[in-house]
């Protein structure tokens, strides 16, 4: 663009900020966005803590306050520990597979190979998919009765798998559907990473002597840190919330065995009509996403200085 | 990186990446075997009938109500996404070009609502939606959708209006334009490919969205086509043909888009993340 030092536009720069001063009804622009976000959010969320202070049960006009009643009994619900277990599995697991997988194909995908471009369309294709509808698709692997996995079981046994219905299997399998739709994201995130690596550095690294792990130790993993950054923090959150696969795969069954916070709040809600206890679920859901993503993004942030 | 390959282990790459592909293609496949499958072929779901059987589409079709679940969809991403281009732009705009203390409070305030999961607010939301009838009503969910994707969109917005001089600004005021003339006339043109980025991320959100329409849609009349397969699908569960084939109608408008659009989608999802 102009030169800034040039005199004319300087002169231009003095008159714009004496206008941005008296452009305060610019700030008009945002209203909009922000009216919608005291609304929808802010308002909600201040009433949200409200109602978990109640014994409200979703539709009732009428209703008490019980003080810190719902927040005990979150601690003396015996399905909470698992509960909470599923989701730090599906959070965790979920960001720790999408992340490894993502860069194994994105490593892959920088060798000059014809069919690149179709992998990675076919790899990316299921995070444009619903997750309710890849939770169904990947049902009719998983079913009992003519499930796809149990017609290859039933080739050697006569005792087909209730994969779903076993607790601890299913909350796997779940994992590895959510693993499955979106480390896509991942790979694409790895691999604009790589791409904006120069190419000197690893012709300097080879000259150097440097072997090919030491490359990839040396030079590519220090410099992807940023793409790891944001793809842990996406896959975690993404992963942490977890709700339309497991409902279209378990419905957090059998019992609450695979239920997330997320799906045992909808239950609490709409099955047991338990509002109060359900609002309560939702703030302990808020404070321990944030705590964790922030944590998460404090540590590798630090960390790609680090490196 | 593009290393210089030798013959064999090119052919042993492209052997492999085929494979992968295979693998990832998998579920796909079971998902067409299992929809163009008699109810009362008991086969294999690994292999595909050898016949031409349709039922199960106009089955889904008529059962699940899913022209009007269509329509639904279609309206509410529309709308929804129009809105979200709007609103989020003009937001962003003095957020990134006057940033006071106040301002900059205020874009704190909006990007932290990224880390705020939808879901753990939903039951005050849905109690406040009774509350202003918007259960059921296409306006309802709309703004919700709005509300909750301007968080990105504001985020995408106002990092790209930064990265454009400000001298291009200048010299619009100095030829006499008016701030307001000066965002549409000037500054909009130039905000095409993260305007791209925003309609593909939020209008694929949208679309897509579950957690939201389960709760605030549950008329036949309202509901998309998710609810409406969720609803189908525990009515009719024993009935896996007539849900593979429901699943297929409602997935396939957005992966014919994918698959011409497909590089817009994958560089814009690196475009707009990696700027965090």
């Amino acid at each position: 663009m102009t030169d800034p030092k040039e005199p004319t536009i300087r002169a231009g720069t003095a008159s714009v900020k004496k206008a941005a001063r008296r452009g305060a009804w610019l700030n008009l622009m945002y209203v909009p966005a922000l009216l919608l976000f005291l609304v929808f959010i802010f308002y909600p969320f201040l009433r949200g803590i409200q109602i978990s202070f109640t014994n409200w049960d979703g539709y009732n006009q009428h209703y008490k306050w019980i003080g810190l009643e719902n927040y005990k009994r979150i601690f003396s619900d015996p399905d909470m520990g698992k509960i909470v277990r599923n989701t730090a599995i599906y959070g965790i697991g979920s960001a720790v597979f999408q992340n490894l997988i993502g860069l194994l194909y994105a490593l892959f995908l920088t060798q000059s190979i014809r069919t690149r471009g179709i992998v990675r369309t076919v790899i990316y294709l299921p995070v444009i998919i619903s997750g309710l509808i890849m939770g169904y698709i990947w049902y009719f692997f998983f079913q009992y009765d003519g499930g796809a996995i149990n017609d290859l079981i039933l080739l050697f046994t006569n005792e087909p798998a209730n994969l779903l219905g076993s607790p601890n299997a299913n909350v796997w399998i779940i994992t590895f559907v959510n693993t499955y739709q979106y480390l896509g994201i991942a790979m694409v995130l790895f691999l604009a990473g790589l791409q904006s690596i120069p190419r000197d550095y690893y012709e300097a690294a080879t000259i150097d002597g440097a072997g090919a792990w030491t490359r990839f130790f040396h030079v590519t993993w220090p410099l992807l840190a940023p793409a790891f950054t944001v793809s842990m923090v996406l896959n975690l959150t993404g992963g942490l919330k977890l709700f339309e696969v497991i409902v279209a795969m378990t419905n957090s069954g059998p019992g609450y065995a695979s239920a997330s916070m997320s799906s045992f709040m909808y239950l609490l809600y709409f099955g047991r009509e338990d509002a109060g206890y359900a609002a309560t679920v939702g703030i302990l859901m808020f404070v321990m996403i944030s705590i964790v993503s922030l944590l998460a993004l404090v540590w590798l942030r630090r960390r790609e200085v680090q490196a | 990186m593009n290393a210089v390959l030798s013959k064999s282990r090119r052919t042993w790459m492209t052997l492999l990446s085929l494979v992968i592909c295979l693998i990832h293609i998998l579920p796909f496949y079971v998902l067409l075997t299992t929809t163009f499958k008699a109810d009362d072929d008991l086969s294999s779901k690994w292999i595909f009938p050898g016949y031409l059987y349709l039922d199960n589409f106009t089955n889904a079709w008529r059962e699940a109500n899913l022209a009007s679940a269509f329509k639904s969809n279609l309206i509410v991403t529309v709308c929804a996404v129009f809105l979200i281009v709007v609103v989020g732009s003009i937001a962003a705009y003095p957020l990134s070009r006057r940033q006071t203390r106040w301002n900059q409070f205020i874009y704190a305030l909006f990007v932290s609502a990224l880390i705020v999961p939808a879901l753990t607010i939903l039951v005050p939301l849905y109690k406040f939606m009774v509350d202003i009838g918007g259960m059921n009503r296409y306006w309802g969910i709309i703004l919700l959708h709005v509300t909750f994707n301007l968080p990105t969109t504001i985020f995408l917005y106002t990092g790209f209006i930064s990265t454009i001089p400000r001298e291009l600004d200048e010299a619009a005021m100095i030829d006499g334009a008016s701030r307001f003339s000066l965002f549409y006339r000037i500054l909009l043109p130039l905000l095409k490919p993260i305007t791209a980025t925003v309609i593909i991320l939020s209008g694929v959100a949208v679309w897509n969205d579950y957690t939201f329409s389960v709760f605030f849609l549950q008329h036949v009349e309202t509901r998309t086509i998710t609810v409406a397969l969720a609803s189908f699908f525990s009515q009719f569960s024993s009935n896996i043909g007539w849900v593979a084939a429901g699943s297929l109608l409602a997935a396939l408008p957005m992966v014919v888009v994918y698959l011409f659009l497909q590089r817009y989608f994958i560089e814009g999802l690196a475009s707009g993340a990696v700027k965090g």
